[in-house]
């Protein structure tokens, strides 16, 4: 059984539709990633499992208990970090994870040895006793982290948890993430940052206007494309009309199976390709039509090729087409009871 | 292998204690490291006591009802509103907690009550604003305005008491009925003032046009006024007429009765809204 099934949820917000039709399942003990720009619905999903929301369609399970039905077990068994830190300014660091420890009901004295051992962990000593308002937001992270953690929850939800980190503060919570994860805990966490999901995800699902359009190990995913990856650039910047022209005139050679456009990059070409010597065969058909080579590489398939293909385009296209978009006003309303 | 430390099924009594005095706890460090609410919350009336005082100390003798000064006169009305301005400003902080999503963290966490949320709010505001209307009293006392027997006093804090439980409910009902703090506070902002004025703080019922006395004796705080005026006056005795209303006679008995059906009915009307934002 897995320890979270979430089957066809739906939610609207007004007329938009956040969630279409999302099913999901988190086996136990693994570190689970959901990858999707934004607005493709991971914060609803996740407020859902939080129990912050209630869908319109669906059901959610936490360790075969209805979190519908039983919201109040299910908060017990789970620690929640959301994207936009709520902290509140004027309280230490310790006295914000005291409050935290006291709403979970833990015994004063397992809590503050809880605490101490939390503080260690995430390398918070120095700064702790230090009011909220003063802190980074790497520490602001790292605090909210401590406090998803006191109660010692099986499956510790985390929505965009390196989002506008440092390098050092991103690297630390990863290797807390794993560390977890080896003691037998197991984390959901979201994300739009594919190296992030890559590294860390033992499993994953791809979201995309609010449903799973891939699913399964990151390998799975890659091998489940079949080919190689080849990247083409004619030059350095190239325009549609060139690209498509392009398209058409490699889209015969033997071992192409796909070419994709890629706008995001410079309209560069992304070919999928099979079997040997196709890197000879297209650079013989680039010479015959007299054009220039500026870039061609071959590697194995990506993560951003499994969201090229499932989608139709890059993760970096979909975040520009809805950068701009977002309505942070609304989005804050619909969060606000 | 990790434990669960959370025991879902431990005492439902010590859960919501210990949710309760964290929650408290909280807004008292806030005020700690924080003081202006306090300090504000006493300043004002201090100036009105003050201002008004010494306005009307040339005022002719027996003038008011009772023949009393005009500072032993004011100085009911000004305790009143102490505890009536610190108690319309509950609402505050949970609006705060909403527009932050602090309120967020709170729900995600498995609490035995969300009462305990109202509750700490009811706790905090009903200490802050005794405190204030306590330090008003001993200003009041100083200033030759006089002190309630120990019976008096007995009187006024269960008036004050009960007035404080009536605003803030409506307060905390404010506080999730309106979008946001800047309605919030434009509310109590247009409320605050007028009701002071419409009601006998500053002048008995003889002394107003018709109009506004039918105001001033529908205004609770008027109910609230009387019997802490009837308290510092003397011989403390509940079923003497203190207010004669457009309507009636008013005793102290109705007075107390009126300000305690009128916080049962606050309570009762704003718990939908609760239940609904907070479950």
């Amino acid at each position: 059984m897995p320890l979270l099934e979430l089957a066809h949820l739906q939610k609207s917000y007004g007329p938009v539709k956040a969630l279409e039709d999302l099913s999901l399942e988190v086996p136990e003990g693994c570190l689970y990633g959901l990858l999707g720009p934004n607005g493709a619905g991971k914060t609803t999903t996740l407020r859902i499992l939080a129990t912050l929301l209630a869908p319109d369609q669906g059901t959610v399970e936490v360790a075969g208990i209805d979190a519908l039905q039983d919201p109040r077990s299910v908060r017990c068994l789970m620690g929640y970090v959301a994207q936009e830190v709520a902290i509140d300014k004027i309280l230490t660091g310790r006295e914000l994870l005291q409050l935290q420890g006291d709403l979970y009901h833990l015994q004063p004295a397992n809590r503050d040895k809880r605490m101490e051992e939390l503080i260690a962990l995430l390398g918070m000593q120095d700064w702790i006793d230090r009011r909220c308002g003063t802190y980074s937001g790497g520490m602001r992270r790292r605090l909210d982290l401590a406090s998803g953690l006191l109660h010692r929850p099986q499956l510790l939800v985390l929505d965009e948890p390196t989002v506008g980190l440092d390098i050092e503060s991103r690297g630390a919570i990863w290797q807390v993430l794993r560390e977890l994860v080896q003691q037998g805990t197991s984390v959901l966490l979201s994300s739009h940052y594919l190296e992030e999901v890559e590294a860390l995800a033992d499993r994953m699902a791809i979201i995309d206007a609010g449903r799973v359009i891939a699913e399964g190990t990151p390998d799975e995913l890659k091998q489940r494309l079949g080919g190689d990856r080849v990247t083409l650039r004619v030059r350095e910047f190239s325009d549609q009309l060139e690209a498509e022209r392009l398209q058409r005139l490699l889209q015969p050679v033997e071992g192409v199976l796909q070419i994709v456009v890629n706008r995001a990059q410079g309209y560069s070409l992304n070919l999928v390709v099979e079997g040997d010597q196709v890197l000879q065969r297209l650079r013989q058909q680039l010479d015959q039509a007299g054009l220039p080579v500026f870039a061609l590489a071959q590697s194995r398939p990506s993560l951003d090729d499994v969201y090229l293909q499932a989608t139709g385009r890059t993760l970096m296209d979909a975040e520009l087409a809805v950068a701009g978009q977002r309505d942070t006003k609304q989005e804050r309303k619909q969060s606000m009871r | 292998m990790t434990s669960p430390v959370a025991t879902p099924t431990s005492a439902p009594m010590a859960e919501l204690v210990q949710e309760t005095m964290a929650l408290t706890r909280r807004l008292f460090l806030q005020l700690q490291r924080r003081p202006s609410t306090l300090v504000a919350g006493v300043l004002q009336p201090l100036i009105w006591l003050v201002l008004f005082g010494a306005l009307f100390s040339r005022a002719p003798e027996g003038l008011l009802p009772g023949g009393i000064s005009y500072g032993r006169f004011l100085g009911a009305g000004v305790i009143v509103f102490t505890a009536f301005s610190a108690a319309l400003n509950a609402g505050l902080p949970v609006m705060f907690d909403r527009e932050f999503g602090f309120l967020n963290r709170l729900l995600v966490a498995p609490l035995r009550s969300r009462s305990s949320i109202v509750l700490a709010s009811v706790i905090y505001i009903t200490t802050l604003s005794l405190i204030q209307s306590l330090a008003i009293m001993a200003t009041a006392a100083l200033l030759g305005y006089g002190w309630p027997g120990m019976a008096g006093l007995g009187l006024v804090l269960i008036t004050l008491l009960l007035l404080v439980f009536a605003v803030t409910a409506l307060s905390l009902g404010l506080a999730f009925a309106l979008p946001g703090h800047i309605e919030l506070i434009a509310v109590i902002f247009v409320f605050n003032l007028p009701l002071l004025f419409a009601s006998t703080a500053l002048a008995p019922l003889s002394f107003m046009p018709p109009w506004l006395g039918w105001l001033a004796a529908l205004n609770p705080l008027t109910f609230a006024i009387e019997p802490i005026r009837a308290a510092y006056a003397g011989p403390l005795d509940l079923s003497v007429v203190l207010l004669d209303a457009p309507y009636g006679p008013v005793s102290g008995y109705v007075c107390l009765l009126v300000l305690m059906l009128l916080t049962v009915g606050l309570f009762l009307l704003i718990r939908p809204l609760l239940n609904r934002k907070l479950s």
